[in-house]
């Protein structure tokens, strides 16, 4: 006989999970004491919550499941912000909970919380299991699921007599999973592929609309070739980001309240808009009245749920954004004749290009630039929330997919630090640099430990405003500069970065950007650069909330 | 606006209503009724909901529930030919010498059964669509409702058909 925690291991081990990020506690003690002596590599956390975003930042980063574990009560409630996090952005994660023993379930047992109820609206799935048994069959399932069709988050609740009930050592696991009420859906419907073939092949000022389910599709060759076949501009979400090389000429970077002027105004003006693995959030459209007012919408998107549920299209495309770029490219003459539309686009990339002051300053925007310089396309870059991960959406240039890592959905602050050391167990031997604000670098500041303990070589950049900088952005545009409770003290980061046994360097001159930058991509482990950037310094052009998109302020009109 | 009827099959797991309402608390649906109940299939329910909203608000209820894992089936039965009923148990003051008889009038009229008597009530059993039911609670009301009990509203199509055979 061998027990449930043995089998639960052991499955993890069969679904190919060679890290975990967790935290012990009580219940899950049995859990623990096989990990203890199990191939599986666990990375002690600081704070669960810590644990769900790394587990996150490693699916991003390496696309396959993120496992994250954690104690009842106090330690599954952690999870939550992390759990809710990698749902909004579709990230394959199975976190994992101990639980009171079924016999105490229901009784205010010390360190009981009701996890399967708490974290319904936030998972895919989850599972309360009640007998050890069932775990084979449980784990197979919350891994198919949590990475086929839309991927999401998945729990498994353990009662702590889940973990310790014995089941025969010949007990099987499951080699296929078939569930009847979950089907995902993969090939396009040949009869919309040929209604969006024939709109594609018609259309003078067509424009791809990519979101973050190109990425997870693994799609980009197939945009890439959709795109160049059409002679097709594309615009990307936030999420979306890497899925087309950023100095490609087709690429007009990011769209919404923080896009390109010239990628807004292409949407104002498109008569083709294909959504591809995207949304339609608030973020992106604006007032949805006025999004993309002159195009027709062929909306391509693996959940059916999220087809029509914003704006209405004219072809529902429902399938794996992969596939059905592949079905359609098939269908597509060679030969585009957008050359006008691209001449038009390029007048207003001239007229209103993403630029920086050249002021002697140390503005936020160069020190992403000049990051972006220095590691080409190479690596990963991870943000925190707020005006940071606006510049470094605006201003790196992404070349690859899965090379940028952000909390879009959410926009959970604190979320950055974790996720960077998730992906650095992910992406072993590349850089991966966290592009941080000095408020979020603060909510998860603990795991500088977990950093140092196993030396994870994270280079944090620290665009140190002394202000929770969006919010007092938007202070200043719509509430009269009143900065109410944004305004931060200064944080000696390389003090508490040395105080765990990580290495840092200050900037205040311009002129010191490039070389430490270098320094810390150079240095051999973890290392924290603290940049004091321009403290008011405005994220542009802006979309105001609730107007068109087209109508942005800091972009001149 | 209007009401839609959906039939929703689902796997007989634990937290399954819970996910299932919660779906609509979350997404701002109002459910008119609910009824909930094991069907033909073993290891299944089947459970009906009656919803108000429009047709693209419902659409997306639909979509979403299709998402539960759990979900095996949701079918709209809004438009099609279906026979719809509600049962109710309704205890109301009937005295013996005085209003007793008009009451076991009106039940006989809505064809409905006693099924138990007081001193001073009887009680009442009734099924068919939701219009019987409110007609006859409204001719009840003069003589006083003690209590009243409404399950939810179930439906089936007309015919061959079933909402399981259907793709
Ligand atoms: C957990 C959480 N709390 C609050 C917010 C609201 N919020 C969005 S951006 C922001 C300020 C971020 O400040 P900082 O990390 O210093 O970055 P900056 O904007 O200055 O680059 C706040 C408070 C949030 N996104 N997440």
């Amino acid at each position: 006989m061998k027990t449930g925690a043995k089998v639960l291991i052991e499955g993890l081990l069969r679904q190919g999970t060679k890290t975990i990020f967790g935290y012990p506690g009580g219940v899950v003690l049995p859990i623990y004491d096989v990990l203890y002596d199990s191939p599986l590599q666990h990375i002690l956390v600081r704070h669960e919550q810590a644990a769900a975003h790394a587990a996150d930042g490693y699916a991003r980063a390496s696309g396959r499941v993120g496992v994250c574990l954690a104690t009842s009560g106090p330690g599954a409630c952690n999870l939550v912000t992390g759990i809710a996090t990698a749902y909004m952005d579709s990230i394959p994660v199975v976190a994992l909970t101990g639980q009171v023993p079924t016999s105490l379930l229901g009784n205010d047992a010390f360190q009981e919380s009701d996890i399967h109820g708490i974290t319904m609206p936030i998972t895919k799935h989850n599972y309360l299991v009640t007998r050890a048994e069932d775990l084979p069959q449980v784990i197979a399932e919350a891994f198919y699921i949590a990475s086929t069709g839309r991927p999401g988050p998945v729990l498994i609740d353990l009662p702590k007599d889940v973990s310790t009930g014995e089941v025969p050592d010949e007990i099987e696991f499951p080699t296929s999973v078939n569930l009847r009420g979950y089907q995902p859906t993969v090939k396009g419907h040949p009869r919309q592929i040929e209604r969006a073939a024939e709109l594609l092949t018609k259309a003078e000022r067509p424009l791809l609309y990519v979101g973050g389910g190109t990425i997870l599709s693994g799609a980009e060759q197939e945009l890439l070739a959709l795109a160049e076949r059409l002679g097709a501009p594309v615009t990307t979400t936030l999420m979306g980001l890497g899925a087309i090389c950023g100095d490609h000429p087709l690429n007009l970077g990011m769209l919404g309240m923080h896009g390109t002027a010239y990628a807004n105004y292409a949407v104002t003006e498109c008569d083709l808009l294909v959504a591809i693995g995207a949304r339609f959030d608030d973020r992106v459209t604006g007032r949805i009245e006025t999004f993309a007012p002159n195009a027709q919408v062929i909306h391509i998107d693996v959940d059916p749920a999220e087809i029509g549920k914003n704006k209405s299209v004219d072809v529902p495309i429902v399938g794996d954004v992969r596939h059905v770029l592949a079905q359609l490219i098939s269908r597509l003459p060679a030969g585009s004749k957008t050359g006008p539309w691209l001449a038009r686009i390029d007048q207003w990339r001239a007229i209103h290009p993403l630029t920086i002051r050249d002021d002697g300053l140390l503005h936020p925007q160069y020190v992403v630039r000049t990051l972006s310089e220095l590691l080409d396309g190479e690596g990963v870059i991870v943000s925190e929330v707020g005006q940071n991960q606006m510049w470094a959406a605006q201003h790196f240039c992404f070349k690859k997919p899965r090379s940028w890592i952000t909390s879009g959905g959410l926009g959970t602050m604190g979320y950055g630090l974790p996720a960077a050391m998730g992906a650095c167990f992910a992406r072993p031997g590349e850089q991966v640099v966290l592009i941080a604000g000095d408020g979020s670098l603060q909510m998860n500041i603990q795991e500088f430990g977990t950093i140092a303990q196993y030396r994870i070589p994270v280079k944090v950049v620290v665009l140190n405003n002394g202000f929770l900088g969006m919010v007092r952005q938007w202070q200043e545009l719509f509430y009269e500069h009143r900065y109410a409770y944004t305004e931060l003290p200064p944080v000696n980061f390389v003090g508490i970065a040395r105080a765990y046994g990580i290495d840092g360097m200050v900037v205040e001159e311009c002129g010191e950007v490039r070389e430490a930058l270098r320094t810390a991509i150079a240095h051999d482990g973890p290392f924290v650069v603290d940049v004091h950037v321009e403290r008011e310094e405005n994220v542009f052009p802006m979309v105001p909330a609730g107007a068109a998109i087209n109508e942005m302020i800091g972009s001149r009109l | 606006m209007k009401q839609h009827t959906l039939s929703v099959l689902v796997e007989n797991r634990a937290g399954v209503l819970s996910r299932v309402t919660g779906l609509f608390s979350r997404r701002g649906f109002n459910i008119e009724s609910l009824a909930v109940g094991t069907c033909e299939e073993e290891g299944t329910s089947r459970i009906t909901i009656v919803v108000f909203g429009d047709d693209r608000e419902v659409e997306q209820v639909i979509k979403q529930l299709n998402k539960l894992i759990d979900v095996i089936k949701v079918s709209d039965l809004t438009e099609r030919a279906r026979v719809e009923r509600e049962l109710a148990l309704i205890k109301v003051s009937a005295d013996p010498g005085g209003t007793r008889a008009e009451v076991m009038q009106i039940a006989t009229i809505f064809r409905s059964q006693v099924i138990d008597v007081g001193s001073k009530t009887v009680t009442l059993e009734v099924t068919g669509d939701s219009d019987k039911i409110d007609a006859l609670q409204r001719l009840l009301v003069p003589y006083g409702i003690r209590e009243l009990y409404r399950t939810g509203r179930i439906a089936v199509l007309r015919g061959q058909k079933t909402v399981k055979s259907e793709k």
